[in-house]
This record gives C-alpha cells, sequence and structure tokens, in this order.
C-alpha cells in the first residue's frame, strides 16, 4: 500500500505487544482447559458443545474488549503525549496514521485470534480425542468474529478521531451491544408507522450489523455456514469498516491537535 | 530564497463547551527567515510560540494565512522531509529504546535503510546519548529526553531546524552543550529556529531575533539593532560604607548594608563606575547584569503592549 | 492545502460509496438469513440456560424475545402463512425471562390457541402458558379471563371454562364481567351474546394493538354470524308459514317488517341465494365468520408458505 502505513502498523502492533495485551492470552488459556476439565467430569454428552460455545465466546470476548480499549487510546493517547507531533511533521499523511493504526491493531487482533483459535482447537481435541470434519467450521466461526472485530476497530478508531478515550469507550461499547440486535432493531423497525419507522430504519442500517457473524451457536450443532453468507459478511465487514475509517479520516484530517 | 517565509498567519481558537467564542491566539503574523540562520523567537509563556511552530507543523490549521519553507507552500507534504522539529517537553513512545525510536522516526522520514543504522549512532552521539542501548524511554530522565528529541528533530539531515524550547529541563552543562549544537548546525549550514522565553539563551546565540508577546509581533531584527535604544542596568557591589562622589554622579542608586555598598547603574557607565572605585581605593566584590538590554526591550515592550490593551479596554 | 483538499474530497467519495454499499450487502445478507433473529429460538434447549447466560440482563432481554415473539406472528400472519411453530417458544422464552410480562401471556392466549391461519392450533401450549402466568402473577385477573377464554372458545370445556372465570373473578379489581361469564359458562346459555361479551371484554380492556384488533375482527364477524342465524330462522318460518321459499330477500325484509334489506358489516346488503340461503356478497371480507359463506368456501391463501 503504502511504506508508511506499514511502519505505523508495525509500530502499533509493537506497542500492543510491549504493553503486555498479549498476556489476555493466559487468562484465555486457564479459562478453557479449567471448563474442558471440569465439563468433561459432568457430562460426555455436551462437552465438546460446551467446549465450542464457550471458548469461541471467549475467542469474541476478549476480542472486543482488547479492540475497545486498545482503539479509544490509538489517537487520543498520541494526541495527549504529544508522540503525534513528532510524526505529523514529518512526511506522514493524517490519513496515512490512521489506516497504518488500523492495521496495527487488526493485525494485533488477527495475531491473538489466531493463538486462542489454536487453544479452542487444543481444548477440543482433548474433549475428543480426535478432529471430525464438522470442526472445520468453528474456523468459519472464527473467521466471522475477525471480521466483527475489523469493524470495532475501525469504529474505535471512528470515535478515538474526535472524543476522550472514555467516550470513545462508551460510543464503541454500546455499538457493539446495539450491533449484536441489529436485526431486532430493523424488525422494530419495519413494525413501526410514519416518523418513528424513518428513525428506525436510518439507525437500524447505520449501525453495524454483527447478528450475521454470530454463528457459534449453530456451529456448535454442527450446521453447515453458506458459502453465501460467508462471501457476504466479508463484504460487508470490509465496506463497513472502511466507511468508518473514512469517517475517521475526515474527521481527523480537519482536527486541530492543541 | 528565504528558509521561513510567514505571510500572515492568523489563529483564532473557539473557546468554551457551550457557547463558543472567539479567542485569538495568533495575530496575523508576518516573518521571514533567513537561510543560514538561528532565529530567537522570543516570547513569555503563552504568548503564541508554540501555536506558531504547530501551524508551521501543520498540526493546526490557520485561520486565515499562510507560509513558505524553503520556497515551497508549508503544506506540501514533501517538504516535511526538509525540515526537523523538536516540540516542547517533548514526549516518545516510552516502551521504545532510543534506537527503535530513532529507527521508527527515520522510516517515517524515508531516511534508507542502508545508512539509517549509522544515522542514528551518529545523532545519539552528537547529542551526548551514548550507552543507551536496550534501555526503554520510560527510564529516562528528562534530560535525556530532550536530547532523543533533539536527536530526531535532527536525525534525517533536515535544512530547517525548529525547536520548541529545547533548553528547558536541561541541566546548565545540558544547555552549554545544546547551544554548541545548535551553533553546530549553523555550521553545517542549516536555519534554526527556536522559541524560547529564555533571553540569555537568545541574546548569546541568535542572529536575529522575533519578540511575540499576548499573540502579536512586537518586534524583531538583530539583538543589537533592537537593545541600541535601550540599555540594561548593572549591579556594583563594593566593600565600605561610604558612597564616593564620583558614583553618585554617574546617576547610581545606592543602598548601604552593614560593610558593603549595592549600587545600581547604566550598563554604558559599568566603565567609568569601575574607574571611580579604583582611584577610590575601594575593594569591588561583584559585578552583574540586572538586567540585560535584550531584557530591557522586552520589558519596555510587554508594558507598552500592557498600557495600549488597558487603555483600550 | 492541495493534498488537504484533496484527502477531504476522496474520504468523502469513500465515506458515502462504502456507506452505502455496506448497506446494500447488509439488505442481501438479510434475504440469506430470512429468519435470523429466530435462529437462536431453534438452538437454545430451554429458557432457563438463556435466563442464566442473560448474565442479569434478563429484562431487556425478555423485551428483545416479545418484539421477536410480535414480529414472528404479525410478519406471518400479514403474509398469509398458517403455520406458527415457535411462536409458543418465543413467548414461553419471553415470559420465563420476564414472567411478569403479562402481555405475552395474553398474546399467547389470543394466537396460540386458535386453528389455523387465525392461531398456531396449540390450545394445550396456551393453556400452560396461561397457567404458568398465573403461578407468577395471582393477581392478574386478565390471565384468569383468558385461560377461560381459551377453555371455552377453543376446547368448548364449559366446566373448566367457568372454573377460571369463577377464580378470576376473586381477584381484587377484576372485571365484574367475570361473574357473569362464570353463571353463563354453567348455564351453556346464549352462545352470541356469550361469545360477544368475550371479545368485547379483550376488545376493552386489552393494551395490546394487535389483540385488540383481532377482538374488533373478531365482533364484526360474530355480528355477522347472528346476522344470518337470524336472517335464516325468518326464512324457516317464512317457509312454515306460506309453503314456499321467498322469491327475493326483499320479501322476506318485507314479510319480516324490517325497515330495509338488512345490511352486513362491510355496509353491503345481504343476498339470498335460489335455494334460501343467506348470503354475503364478499364471503373474503370476513376471514372469521362462519355462517353466510358461499356452499364450499374456503378462504383465500394470499401466497404461498415457505415452511
Amino acid at each position: 500500500m503504502n511504506a508508511r502505513v506499514g511502519y505505523i502498523a508495525a509500530n502499533t502492533f509493537r506497542e500492543a505487544v510491549r504493553d503486555r495485551v498479549l498476556y489476555n492470552l493466559i487468562a484465555f488459556a486457564v479459562l478453557l482447559s479449567g471448563a474442558a476439565i471440569f465439563v468433561g467430569q459432568i457430562s460426555i454428552e455436551i462437552e465438546k458443545l460446551v467446549v465450542i460455545n464457550l471458548g469461541l465466546t471467549a475467542v469474541s470476548l476478549f476480542g472486543v474488549v482488547i479492540a475497545i480499549f486498545i482503539g479509544i487510546g490509538l489517537v487520543s493517547k498520541e494526541i495527549e503525549k504529544r508522540t503525534l507531533y513528532t510524526v505529523l511533521s514529518r512526511p506522514v499523511r493524517r490519513w496515512e496514521f490512521i489506516v497504518g493504526k488500523f492495521f496495527g491493531l487488526s493485525g494485533t487482533l488477527v495475531v491473538n485470534t489466531f493463538c486462542m483459535a489454536v487453544g479452542v482447537f487444543a481444548a477440543l481435541l482433548y474433549v475428543s480425542h480426535k478432529f471430525m470434519p464438522a470442526d472445520a467450521l468453528i474456523l468459519v466461526a472464527l473467521y466471522f468474529i475477525v471480521l466483527q472485530f475489523l469493524i470495532i476497530c475501525a469504529l474505535a478508531l471512528l470515535f478515538s478521531s474526535f472524543s476522550s478515550p472514555l467516550l470513545a469507550a462508551v460510543f464503541s461499547f454500546s455499538l457493539f451491544v446495539i450491533g449484536s440486535f441489529a436485526e431486532d432493531l430493523r424488525g422494530f423497525a419495519g413494525m413501526a408507522h410514519g416518523i418513528t419507522r424513518w428513525l428506525a430504519t436510518a439507525a437500524a442500517y447505520l449501525v453495524p450489523n454483527f447478528s450475521a457473524f454470530n454463528v457459534i451457536s449453530s456451529v456448535a450443532h454442527e450446521h453447515a455456514v453458506a458459502g453465501q453468507l460467508v462471501l457476504h459478511n466479508t463484504l460487508y465487514a470490509l465496506l463497513y469498516a472502511a466507511a468508518a475509517l473514512s469517517g475517521a479520516v475526515l474527521i481527523f484530517e480537519h482536527r486541530d491537535l492543541k | 530564497m528565504a528558509a521561513i517565509e510567514i505571510l500572515g498567519l492568523e489563529k483564532t481558537y473557539m473557546v468554551g463547551f457551550w457557547r463558543k467564542r472567539p479567542k485569538r491566539a495568533l495575530h496575523p503574523l508576518q516573518l521571514k527567515v533567513e537561510e543560514g540562520e538561528i532565529f530567537g523567537f522570543l516570547g513569555p509563556n503563552g504568548a503564541g510560540k508554540t501555536t506558531t511552530l504547530k501551524l508551521l507543523m501543520g498540526l493546526v490549521f490557520p485561520t486565515s494565512g499562510s507560509a513558505r519553507i524553503l520556497g515551497r507552500e508549508w503544506t506540501d507534504p514533501d517538504i516535511k522531509a526538509q525540515i526537523g522539529f523538536l516540540p516542547e517537553q517533548p514526549y516518545f513512545y516510552d516502551y521504545l529504546t532510543a534506537h527503535e525510536l530513532l529507527n521508527y522516526y527515520g522510516q517515517l522520514s524515508g531516511v534508507p535503510a542502508k545508512n539509517r543504522k549509522q544515522r542514528i549512532e551518529e545523532v545519539l552521539q552528537l547529542v551526548g546519548l551514548t550507552d543507551v542501548k536496550g534501555v526503554q524511554l520510560r527510564k529516562f530522565s528528562k534530560g535525556m529526553m530532550q536530547r532523543a528529541g533533539i536527536a530526531q528533530a535532527i536525525l534525517h539531515d533536515p535544512k530547517v531546524v525548529f525547536l520548541d524550547e529545547p533548553m528547558s529541563g536541561l541541566d546548565p552543562m545540558g544547555r552549554r552543550e545544546v547551544r554548541d549544537l545548535m551553533e553546530q548546525l549553523k555550521r553545517e549550514g542549516k536555519t534554526v529556529f527556536f522559541s524560547t522565553h529564555i533571553l540569555s539563551d537568545a541574546e548569546a546565540l541568535c542572529d536575529r531575533v522575533a519578540i511575540i508577546y499576548k499573540g502579536e509581533l512586537r518586534g524583531v531584527g538583530a539583538v543589537a539593532d533592537l537593545t541600541s535604544s535601550v540599555q540594561g542596568r548593572i549591579e556594583i557591589v563594593w566593600q565600605g560604607t561610604q558612597v564616593p562622589a564620583s558614583i553618585k554622579a554617574l546617576g547610581a542608586e545606592c543602598h548601604v548594608t552593614a560593610d558593603t555598598v549595592r549600587a545600581v547603574i547604566s550598563e554604558t557607565r559599568q566603565d567609568a563606575a569601575i574607574d571611580a572605585l579604583r582611584r577610590e581605593r575601594l575593594r569591588l566584590i561583584s559585578l552583574t547584569p540586572v538586567r540585560t538590554s535584550l531584557e530591557e526591550y522586552f520589558v519596555e515592550k510587554m508594558r507598552k503592549a500592557d498600557s495600549t490593551a488597558g487603555g483600550a479596554s | 492545502m492541495k493534498a488537504r483538499h484533496r484527502t477531504t474530497i476522496v474520504a468523502s467519495i469513500c465515506l458515502a460509496v462504502f456507506f452505502i454499499t455496506s448497506v446494500l450487502t447488509l439488505r442481501s445478507v438479510d434475504r440469506l438469513r430470512p429468519q435470523a433473529t429466530l435462529e437462536d429460538v431453534l438452538y437454545i434447549s430451554s429458557p432457563k440456560i438463556l435466563k442464566r447466560a442473560s448474565l442479569g440482563y434478563d429484562g431487556l432481554l425478555a423485551d428483545i424475545y416479545w418484539t421477536r415473539a410480535v414480529q414472528y406472528f404479525g410478519g406471518r400472519h400479514a403474509g398469509g402463512m398458517s403455520s406458527f411453530d415457535l411462536l409458543a417458544p418465543l413467548l414461553e422464552i419471553t415470559t420465563n425471562l420476564d414472567p411478569h410480562l403479562v402481555v405475552a401471556y395474553e398474546f399467547g392466549g389470543n394466537f396460540l390457541a386458535p386453528p389455523s391461519p387465525n392461531g398456531a392450533g396449540q390450545p394445550d401450549r396456551a393453556i400452560s402458558l396461561l397457567e404458568y402466568g398465573i403461578r407468577n402473577n395471582p393477581n392478574e385477573w386478565r390471565l384468569y379471563y383468558n385461560l377461560g377464554f381459551v377453555y371455552y372458545m377453543d376446547l368448548k370445556d364449559y366446566a373448566h371454562a367457568a372454573d377460571a372465570f369463577e377464580r378470576g373473578s376473586q381477584v381484587p379489581n377484576a372485571h365484574p364481567f367475570l361473574k357473569v361469564l362464570a353463571a353463563q359458562m354453567a348455564q351453556h346459555a346464549g352462545e352470541f351474546q356469550t361469545a360477544r361479551m368475550l371479545w368485547a371484554t379483550t376488545y376493552q380492556t386489552t393494551q395490546d394493538r394487535q389483540i385488540r384488533q383481532n377482538a374488533a375482527e373478531h365482533l364484526r364477524d360474530l355480528k355477522l354470524d347472528e346476522d344470518v342465524t337470524n336472517l335464516q330462522a325468518a326464512v324457516t318460518r317464512f317457509g312454515e308459514k306460506t309453503g314456499r321459499l321467498p322469491t327475493s330477500i326483499y320479501e322476506l325484509a318485507r314479510v319480516e317488517g324490517l325497515p330495509g334489506v338488512p345490511i352486513d358489516p362491510s355496509g353491503k346488503p345481504y343476498k339470498m341465494d335460489e335455494r334460501g340461503r343467506i348470503l354475503v356478497q364478499q364471503p373474503d371480507d370476513f376471514p372469521l365468520a362462519t355462517k353466510g359463506l358461499p356452499p364450499g368456501y374456503r378462504p383465500p391463501v394470499k401466497f404461498h408458505d415457505s415452511e
């Protein structure tokens, strides 16, 4: 793309690693191995189900928390500590900074998710002693989770580009929750009348729609995921993240760094 | 070609949360800095020095006006490879070591990979940061941070260097070293634009200075030119309890204490006063400037500005 | 300045294009998963697990499930579909999450019990839902009322209906009609009158728009059934008196001393066929009517049920 974007992304990744973000993996490992051992003793029938459900839910929640808590500080912390001054006084365009930050954080999350995925499969092997073809569906669920992270990273960055870290966290987290129920919101919009219907529809399409990304329980029950859905979800996540990122660039491009 | 040409840059911030009202941080500023100069940008804290530098760096956007650096539009991203910037009280990614920090900045400034390593060693040597390999910046003292800041500003061998309060946070030794460094930059043909509120630094270093107060330019020129109209004052202390008439005749204000006399006179009469003391065989204890002429000029300008502002309101 | 303007323009265009295309993609995602919000109902074996998984935010989750139930039924009903298999689990999850959401029980009583296409045809699920509601809200007379209603209307179980109305009438602030209804159950008297009273009570006391509209339709079609029954009786009386059928509905009206030809609830006059049957002009207007319809008439299916 552009070498400077790469350098900024690499530095963002290095910051996350040096700030010991990846330590969350330890908590994850403890949680998952504990669950695998305990559930195995209670019921043989559902242990695989529980490992998949719990594992994937934890991957998703840990990632969302990391995405929000790093994402909200990406821009505001650099302004507050004035580290941004020495970056932007170089031949770095502001959009390069935003895009670089996005890739850095996304990269951090991809690595983090990869490590967690290895953990999930290890726990699965522990409880069922062998892999089945249907276990490949877990990869689809993990892929959807990563797509979800891309959207959240872009949103956190968007909020970080104009508000304080605390407000940005509140906004991002609210959007994550609302986005998880976005389909209900659209259903509600369909039932409303007049101006309410109009507003609710607009809101329902404005917030990110995460419901289509959540295939955890369906995968745990070994239901296949349609190839069309994989394609469309990929497209949606990329487009929405790109839109949020464009918004962040637009705001940041005009911001005075007081 | 001028190194820096500021053409009426002006900045008005909107302040307040609910009802925003304008606050003028910088009145339209006209300034020209020649290539190879050390230019001092003087003013008390809050005068608009940092605002000016941020405008030039493209960190804040002007309400109106423009600037040219090395003959090119100041927002041209390519021009930024030619300039170095040290912000006020710099702070850097504290999870990095000095080498990593400079490597990152070198990448961003487009320093070629093959001589980056060597260049980093060079500048670290230059700013006196040796033996910092493997030390994260969070372990750095304030003075070391300032040196690292200067190192990053000159890393990519820029033609114009902007330094915001480069001497702050340094001990007397450090100040000396920074002065030497700035002089070396000048010898290398670089233009140095630095802001300070400490006048002695400016007096010792600058070819020319500009004085800014309350967002407005109050004077610009060579130090000698500016100070020709005003005189500094000297405090002379000698042993004894009496004031010779010859010294009184120089217009001194004298204070007699237990066994010393303290007299304040204009700096132009310094030699005459010393001669007088010698004639009277009095023992001179000390001779210190109370106010240098630049300070005197400065104080006068500020007083003038405040009285016109007071008269207006 | 120029570079900055360019970035602004490019970013604005990107924002607009990416956002619009994301909305379009989302719409096609929606088409791929028509029943998306209802998927979890298929996977969650017990509402109790869901309650635990809601981490204490069960009130909010209950509201979400409640809107899902309403959407599910309303959407399918309006679309002319006649099976409502997920209505019962949706309502069960809703009321497990929030056992005090009275409107959910009321909804279940009104739409779970009636046979397809007006309901899910599961009176037993309706009754267990209402009994669960009564256990959790013993002072809500409307739950007893709905229970009695299901017993009376859908199961024709007058003894249980009378019992439910009787229990309900003892609740403080109960609607006075409950006592009357309990008495009428015992007598089995005046079917139209009882039904009318039941639907009218539902109409007057419910807060739910969908339930109220349903009650209004029932009242209207009930009026039709009653009219047709009365007119048919007049035809029979006419036959007994004269030994023939009336030549037209006008003759019938004149002989009966009516001011004109009686009109149906939609404002159109009733008609009579050559065999003396009283009919409505537009049977499609009265989906709930049981009388006045041409022999062999079936209500139209609006479009095909996907399931």
